[in-house]
C-alpha cells in the first residue's frame, strides 16, 4: 500500500476517506454478488436497487457527485421500477 | 465435444485471460493518478470560458455538446421504440385481458402509501426542477432533473390512481414536451451555425458572474432542454409499462 501511494502524486497519509472508500469497496463488491446469486425475479429487483444505492454512495465517495445524481435516480429508481412492472406483466400473462 | 476436453479448452482460455488481464493491471497509473491531460486544461480554463461553476455540465453542454445530442436523441429514440412495441402488443392483449375474480375491486392502495406519496410529490418536483436548473453552478444536471421530475409523476400513480396519472400525463402531451425539449437542443445548436457561429457555439450572453444562476448561456438552456426531454421521455416508457400492466384493471366495470 504505501508503495502505490508513493508511486502516485497524489500520495497522503491514510485517511478517513481512504477508509470510507475501502469499505464502499468491499460492499458495492458484496452487492453485485448477491444480486447475482439471487434467484427469485422480484427480490433480485430489490436487490438490483439497494445495489444501485450503494453504487451511488461509492461515486460520492470518489467525488463525483454528478454521476451519484444519475446512479441514484436511475439505478436505484427508475430501472428497478421499469423491471418491477415488466415482471407484473409477465406474470399476468402466466396466470 | 467431450465435457473434460470442454474443461480445458475453457482452462486454456481463461489462463490465457488472466495473463493479459494482470499484464494490463500492472501497466494502470496508481490509485488516484491521472495521467490525462485534458482533465487538467479543462479545470483551467472552463470556469473562465463559460462562467460555469458546475464543470461537468459546461463539458457536457459545452465542450462535448455535440456528443450530448446523440446521448439526447438515443434516450428520445428509446422511448419512441418502448412505446412502439407496446403499442402493438395493446390490441393482442385487449381480447385476452380477462380477469380472473372480475367481482372484486382491485386492492385499494394502502393509506400509508397514499399519504408517503403525496407528502413527497411536492419535494420531488421542486428537486427535479432544481437540479434542472442549476446544473450551470452546481454538481446536476437536466438528466438528473429531468429523471427526478419523471419519478414524481410516479408518486402521483402511487398516491392515486392510474387514471390520475393518465391524466396528468396523457401520451399527446408527453411526446410533445419530449419533442420540444429535444428539438429545442438541435435548436440551440442550429441557431448558432445560423449567426454565422459553429453549431452548438455558445452564443448567449455569459452572464456577470461566474456561479449565477443567470449565467453560462447556452450552457443553462440546453439543461433545461434536456430536463423536459428527459422527464417525458421517462414518463412515457412508465406510463406505456403501467398501461400494459394494469389495463385489466382499468377496463373493469
Amino acid at each position: 500500500m504505501s508503495a502505490l501511494a508513493a508511486a502516485t502524486p497524489y500520495a497522503a497519509p491514510l485517511g478517513l476517506m481512504d477508509v470510507l472508500q475501502v469499505t464502499i469497496l468491499v460492499l458495492v463488491a458484496a452487492g453485485a454478488t448477491g444480486v447475482v446469486l439471487i434467484r427469485d425475479p422480484v427480490r433480485q429487483v430489490i436487490a438490483l436497487s439497494v445495489y444501485g444505492v450503494l453504487l451511488a454512495v461509492l461515486f460520492l465517495a470518489f467525488q463525483a457527485p454528478d454521476v451519484t445524481l444519475s446512479e441514484l435516480t436511475v439505478g436505484a429508481v427508475v430501472l428497478p421500477l421499469l423491471l418491477v412492472l415488466t415482471l407484473a406483466k409477465i406474470r399476468r400473462r402466466e396466470e | 465435444m467431450t465435457p473434460a476436453a470442454r474443461r480445458w479448452v475453457f482452462l486454456a482460455g481463461a489462463a490465457g485471460f488472466a495473463a493479459f488481464l494482470l499484464w494490463g493491471l500492472t501497466g494502470l497509473p496508481g490509485f488516484g493518478g491521472y495521467p490525462g491531460p485534458y482533465g487538467d486544461i479543462i479545470n483551467r480554463v472552463a470556469v473562465a470560458q463559460t462562467n460555469a461553476t458546475g464543470v461537468v455540465s459546461a463539458i457536457n453542454f459545452e465542450y462535448r455538446g455535440f456528443d450530448t445530442v446523440g446521448e439526447e436523441f438515443i434516450l428520445f429514440t428509446a422511448a419512441i421504440g418502448v412505446a412502439t412495441v407496446l403499442r402493438h402488443l395493446r390490441g393482442e392483449r385487449e381480447r385476452a385481458a380477462r380477469d380472473g375474480a372480475m367481482d372484486r375491486d382491485a386492492p385499494p392502495v394502502s393509506e400509508a402509501v397514499r399519504l408517503v406519496s403525496l407528502v413527497l410529490v411536492g419535494p420531488v418536483f421542486l428537486v427535479g426542477w432544481y437540479l434542472a436548473s442549476h446544473a450551470q453552478t452546481s454538481p446536476s444536471g437536466g438528466f438528473q432533473g429531468g429523471v427526478v421530475l419523471a419519478t414524481g409523476f410516479v408518486l402521483i400513480y402511487l398516491a392515486g390512481e392510474f387514471l390520475v396519472f393518465k391524466r396528468i400525463s396523457p401520451v399527446d402531451i408527453t411526446d410533445a414536451v419530449g419533442a420540444v425539449g429535444a428539438g429545442g437542443f438541435a435548436a440551440v445548436g442550429v441557431t448558432a451555425l445560423a449567426m454565422g457561429l459553429p453549431y452548438l457555439f455558445n452564443f448567449l450572453p455569459l452572464g456577470s458572474a461566474p456561479g449565477a444562476v443567470s449565467s453560462s448561456g447556452t450552457i443553462a438552456l440546453i439543461s433545461f432542454f434536456v430536463g423536459i426531454e428527459v422527464a417525458a421521455a421517462f414518463v412515457l416508457i412508465v406510463s406505456e409499462l403501467l398501461e400494459q400492466t394494469l389495463l385489466v384493471r382499468q377496463e373493469r366495470p
